[in-house]
């Protein structure tokens, strides 16, 4: 924590609830996993506005934007986050996980979305995608893998 | 009887050495780690005392059951939760399931109406109608009730911080159908303190979401003595991740802070805890969820007996609604879902719930289509008609196994009851974030246990197949819901005395900044077709919002 350049070169990972659906059981598990892999993980509590996540990113100065949906509404959320991205002018790229019917995923993948975890997303596949997408060139630190850790850390 | 005790405890010692210990064989544990023998006997038991201990049905302790001849007085309510769209599509929905033999209605609300918010309000446009019916005003219930006689039927409402609104709205359809509210019956969930732990709804600070509550139940107590005010759950906890000795441990924790605020009032114990009811979750292991049940009726038995002193029977029966835990259904292979269904709602059926909820098998991946919904009805319908499941109270009772977990269970969920009491309550955790970050731990743990084979859920961790799935028929909402909502929201603001409703809502402000109880003032808001929003919002400007803590 003392060295600066070893906090600059974590993965910042933004993981944000919208809409005002409260099942946050997978948004937390994500960020506790994400953190026990030495990523720095921002999570924004839940029923979180578009205009809220996207400055809190901004101001936070993340690698990407996860975000949760269980409640149905995943396109129209996703749509509105990209949409206010784009005028804002900020090229931030962003994850969706949740209940995410196979059939929503290539609309989600069109409207900008990276990568799409819908439920059954192995722990493996989360990490490595965001440490392939996201590692810092710079980083010297050997992979700090969730399975070397035994005790996981706490959520905030 | 002691001397046979010791004789089979004696015969097991040999029969280990003789025959069981002669080849290999694997070890297993309960879901919380407790290692189990291969078989269980009567010497397993030597501290149970039948007649005090286990009892008879509809006797204290109520291990067996809260009445004497339990299905065959009457069979579970088969409860299952719907209500989508628009209150016109809510209502013929309902229709449809009282032809098809449903025994309660249940209520499932869109998240506006559950937290307080307007169809208009611009911020909620995508999630009006959307997991639930949308309700604005008084005309809303109105017409999910239409043609449905309320001294006829029950109904159960999944609501919370705004229940009281709900409820005040349920009389008002009454009085209009000419029903006396003295006859109109249900439950309403009205447990906020599951909402900070796992549901995510609360809208006001602990303290006064308290009292509202409280007003709830002094109100019923007089006026709607037949609706059962809360339904504490430890259901939502457990899908939140936790395990079921903290599901219990949690719930009757939950359950005394709203009998200490009732009895804060001056309100006798036996005036109100006959309408307490409980929500608990039925999962996969048939043995351990049984036991779980009985156990948790035992313990509420004592409690209330106990620490509440109470004198009436009816105090201390733990009557219980009980669902599958939808967090065991896969979206992979969904059809398999059909049977984790049935064997969930065997298991709530086995243990004596009072009412049952089939989740529907696309549950994973939506509110469930009508087809998936008449399977579930269907399920419920085949486990008591085609089975012999219904004959007897408790028929799982009686075994070694069974009874040794129900025991064993009932120790655990007292020692983390202790563990949590120690530590300052179970509010003090709840504000302070604790008791959610252990639910989170227990989560990723089990996560990890999935993930690593060592808990197996069949087509997900173990016999995988590879072929494509076909996609299922998934409910799909339908799109004018927002616009139907809005417009009729606009034209009752048009049509309504719009000063009775200011003085309306004047009257709850100045109530909530006192002690009164905001029951009457609300219900007359409703009658002035005041919105949802409106009366939330008279009860935020004196209440404030809750914000989570930053986690």
């Amino acid at each position: 924590m003392s060295n600066l350049n070893k906090e600059k070169s974590r993965i910042r990972v933004l993981i944000a609830k919208p809409g005002l659906d409260g099942h946050s059981r997978g948004a937390r598990v994500v960020a506790m996993l994400l953190r026990n892999a030495g990523m720095e993980v921002i999570y924004t509590g839940l029923r979180q506005t578009i205009d809220q996540i996207v400055s809190a990113a901004i101001q936070e100065d993340v690698d990407v934007i996860g975000l949760s949906i269980l409640s149905g509404v995943h396109v129209e959320i996703t749509k509105k986050l990209m949409d206010k991205l784009k005028e804002k002018g900020v090229d931030i790229p962003v994850v969706v996980g949740g209940v995410i019917p196979p059939r929503d995923i290539p609309k989600l993948e069109e409207l900008g979305v990276e990568k799409v975890f819908p439920v059954h997303s192995s722990f493996d596949e989360i990490l490595s995608f965001f440490k392939e997408r996201f590692e810092k060139k710079d980083v010297s630190k050997g992979d700090r893998g969730f399975k070397e850790r035994e005790q996981p850390c706490e959520v905030g | 009887m002691k001397d046979k005790l010791e004789e089979i405890e004696h015969k097991k010692k040999q029969w280990e050495q003789e025959l069981l210990f002669k080849k290999k064989f694997s070890s297993a544990t309960t879901s919380w780690g407790h290692e189990l023998e291969v078989v269980y006997t009567p010497d397993n038991l030597k501290d149970t005392d039948y007649l005090k201990d286990i009892g008879f049905p509809g006797d204290f302790p109520f291990v067996r059951g809260v009445y004497p001849s339990m299905y065959r007085g009457k069979l579970w309510t088969m409860r299952q939760y719907a209500g989508f769209g628009t209150p016109e599509e809510t209502n013929a929905h309902f229709k449809y399931l009282l032809e098809q033999g449903n025994t309660g209605l249940s209520v499932a609300f869109d998240l506006p109406t559950q937290i307080g918010l307007d169809s208009d309000n611009p911020i909620v446009e995508e999630e009006v109608g959307r997991v639930g019916v949308a309700v604005d005003t008084l005309k809303d219930m109105e017409i999910i009730f239409d043609g449905i006689p309320l001294d006829k039927i029950t109904t159960s409402f999944t609501v919370n911080p705004t229940a009281s609104i709900i409820l005040a709205m349920y009389i008002a359809v009454a009085e209009k159908q000419g029903v006396s509210p003295k006859k109109i019956g249900g439950t309403l969930q009205n447990d906020i303190l599951k909402e900070y732990l796992a549901r995510g709804t609360q809208v006001f600070p602990p303290g006064p979401s308290i009292r509202l509550i409280g007003d709830i139940i002094e109100y019923c107590k007089d006026h709607v003595p037949r609706m059962n005010t809360i339904s504490i759950c430890g259901y939502h906890m457990r899908e939140a991740g936790c395990s079921l000795v903290h599901e219990v441990a949690y719930c009757l924790l939950d359950a005394i802070v709203y009998v200490e605020e009732a009895l804060k009032r001056g309100i006798d114990i036996d005036d109100f805890a006959p309408r307490l009811s409980f929500l608990l979750g039925c999962g996969m292991n048939l043995f351990e969820e049984v036991a779980k049940i009985r156990a948790a009726r035992r313990l509420w038995a004592k409690i209330m007996k106990n620490r509440f002193k109470a004198k009436n029977l009816n105090s201390m029966k733990m009557r219980i609604f009980s669902g599958c835990l939808a967090t065991s259904f896969t979206a992979k292979e969904p059809l398999n879902n059909i049977i984790r269904g049935t064997i969930m709602t065997l298991v709530a059926a086995l243990a004596g719930c009072n009412a049952i909820h089939t989740t529907s098998y696309d549950e994973a991946y939506a509110i469930p289509s009508k087809k998936a919904i008449r399977t579930a009805l269907r399920t419920q319908q085949i486990i008591a008609y085609e089975t012999d499941v219904a004959s007897v109270a408790d028929p799982m009772g009686g075994s070694y196994f069974l009874e040794y977990l129900t025991n064993r269970i009932e120790e655990e969920v007292e020692k983390e009851m202790q563990r949590i009491e120690e530590k300052g309550g179970i509010l003090k955790g709840i504000e302070e974030g604790i008791i959610q970050e252990d639910i989170v731990k227990q989560a990723f743990e089990l996560e990890q246990k999935i993930q690593k084979g060592e808990k197996i859920i069949v087509g997900v961790n173990k016999f995988v197949s590879d072929e494509k799935e076909e996609e299922i028929e998934l409910h799909q909402p339908s799109k004018d819901v927002l616009d139907k909502q809005v417009s009729r929201l606009k034209k009752i603001k048009e049509e309504r005395d719009n000063q009775k409703v200011q003085k309306a809502l004047a009257e709850i402000r100045k109530v909530a900044a006192g002690d009164g109880n905001l029951m009457e003032p609300i219900l007359e808001a409703v009658r002035n077709y005041a919105t949802l929003g409106e009366i939330t919002n008279a009860l935020k400007d004196v209440f404030g919002e809750y914000s989570e803590a930053a986690l």
